[in-house]
């Protein structure tokens, strides 16, 4: 048994594997949790914009509201609809829930904070956020039902339109660092405050970013693949308890992504705001947590500003406006850098 | 001109940049919620809620079964059998009131001419079976008794009006 664990077999995969795991379960669990706290937050928001109070009778400030709403969904029967392909009906919201997860393997949440520090973090970023259009069209497809099925479409023809637009305007941060590595991203940003972070010299690039997002993740005012008015609740509407539960976790969690996304790119990632003493002080992980939290507030505000695009306007705004501004900005950026010779890596 | 303006105030945002500021200032506003349960809205003396069935304050019941609410009743959810009692006064042996079928319009009220039949104040009065609404004379005779102060002051502070 000693030779087990003296050998090469034990240090060089058991143990790393076990390490892996540990990692993983050390950052899903605060992603879940702020999934389900991120519902409450969304109810809170959107009740106090609209003179409302939001939930406030389970638990002191209604803080127990989504461990309440979680077992409810999880006591319910899942129905599966007779006409449907029962196989692909389970996988996809189980395929969008783990998607949405998986992600979080490339995001740097403090200086070496990161479960997998790869080079190409960015463009498997990119992937696994464009492999969620997936989950959506199995379940549209898989639930033999029209409604569904429109939903499902609408939502990959918008993904796919604002895929384009975030593509360009993650090109115009990459010129601008010269690396795919998320960790290096946030680095270019360090030494002195907010004004280094790069939603400054790239501001409309980042709210090309931020409003693609919203579309991206099928928030207001792009909800239109859940649009309750004319598609009941879109690709989701034949699913219950747990498997909606996966869809709606998977969702909330593409937010929390797209907000990670958003404030590594843009926001400085854990940087303070301020290198001077008291900000420095605050460790990393929470600066990263405050910045996704302002993100996702403004999702959340706009939601509760906005009503939704109709679909031409959807598609107009993606691809006549959102495409050849970040396709300029690209351009501009490349050809600002190069004037100046201030392209990163110049010498190599 | 006007078209540049339109289009510098498109991509500045300018519009939905004040309709979100718009929505950040109401989130400070006080809420108009009110907690329920613990707290209530005003009601109006003209509130027409639940049913009852008033007596003088001598304990005689008022209703003398002229079945004018059961004529006007639009929704048709009263019914009245009546014959003369003991004493030779014309008396309702049968009052039910299919709070099911009512429509709360509060004719049945308007029409009695001895302020009998009156709508209450009272609105919590949800049942887990249908059975539970089917009223009758002795429900409505009860309601009539535990409401009494409030319909009491409420017919008065509505007489100016009438």
């Amino acid at each position: 048994m000693a030779e087990l664990f003296d050998g090469i077999w034990w240090s060089g995969y058991v143990w790393p594997t076990i390490l892996t795991v540990l990692l993983i379960v050390a950052i899903m669990v605060p992603i879940l949790i702020a999934v389900a706290y991120l519902t409450l937050a969304e109810r809170k928001v959107i009740g106090w914009m609209q003179l409302r109070k939001g939930p406030n009778v389970v638990g002191p400030f209604g803080l127990l509201q989504p461990l309440a709403d979680g077992l409810k969904l999880m006591l319910k029967e899942t129905v599966i609809p007779s006409g449907a392909n029962p196989v692909l009906f389970l996988i996809a919201p189980m395929l969008t829930f783990i998607l949405a997860l998986i992600a979080w393997a490339v995001i740097p949440f403090d200086e070496g904070w990161v479960l997998a520090d790869i080079n190409v973090g960015v463009l498997y970023l990119f992937a696994i956020s464009s492999l969620g259009v997936y989950g959506i069209i199995i379940a549209g497809w898989a639930s033999n039902s029209k409604y569904a099925f429109l939903g499902a479409l609408r939502s990959a023809a918008q993904m796919v339109s604002y895929e384009v637009s975030i593509g360009f305007v993650i090109v115009t941060v990459l010129i601008c660092v010269g690396s795919l590595n998320l960790s290096d991203i946030v680095r270019a940003q360090a030494g002195g405050g907010f004004w280094n972070w790069y939603f400054l010299p790239l501001l409309p690039m980042f709210v090309v970013f931020v409003i693609s997002a919203l579309a991206e993740t099928n928030r207001a005012p792009f909800d239109l693949p859940e649009a309750e008015a004319e598609l009941v609740s879109g690709y989701n509407v034949e699913y219950s308890a747990m498997a909606f539960a996966l869809f709606f976790l998977g969702e909330y969690a593409n937010m929390i992504l797209m907000s990670g996304m958003t404030t590594v790119l843009f926001l400085g990632g854990w940087l303070p705001p301020f290198d001077i003493a008291p900000f420095t002080w605050v460790p990393g992980p929470i600066w990263f947590a405050l910045k996704i939290a302002f993100v996702l507030f403004i999702f959340l505000w706009v939601r509760a500003t906005f009503p939704r695009y109709r679909y031409d306007q959807l598609m107009r705004l993606g691809w006549k406006v959102f495409l050849p501004l970040s396709l300029f900005w690209v351009i501009a950026t490349a050809g600002f850098l190069v004037a100046f010779d201030l392209l990163p890596n110049a010498a190599n | 001109m006007t078209s540049l303006d339109r289009t510098a105030k498109s991509f500045l945002l300018s519009e939905l940049l004040s309709g979100m500021a718009l929505t950040f200032k109401t989130m400070f506003k006080p809420k108009h919620t009110i907690n329920y349960p613990y707290e209530k809205g005003p009601l109006s003396p003209r509130f027409r809620g639940e049913h009852a069935l008033r007596r003088y304050p001598n304990g005689e019941e008022r209703c003398i079964a002229c079945k004018l609410c059961e004529a006007v009743c639009p929704a048709q959810a009263i019914t009245i059998e009546a014959e003369p009692r003991a004493d030779g006064s014309r008396r309702t042996t049968r009052y039910d009131i299919d709070m099911t079928k009512c429509i709360y319009c509060g004719y049945c009220q308007e029409a009695c001419p001895v302020d009998a039949i009156v709508e209450g104040p009272n609105f919590e009065f949800a049942t887990e079976t249908r059975e539970e609404l089917f009223y009758n004379k002795d429900k409505l005779l009860a309601n009539g008794e535990r409401w009494e102060a409030e319909i009491a002051s409420n017919l008065e502070l509505d007489a100016p009006y009438r």
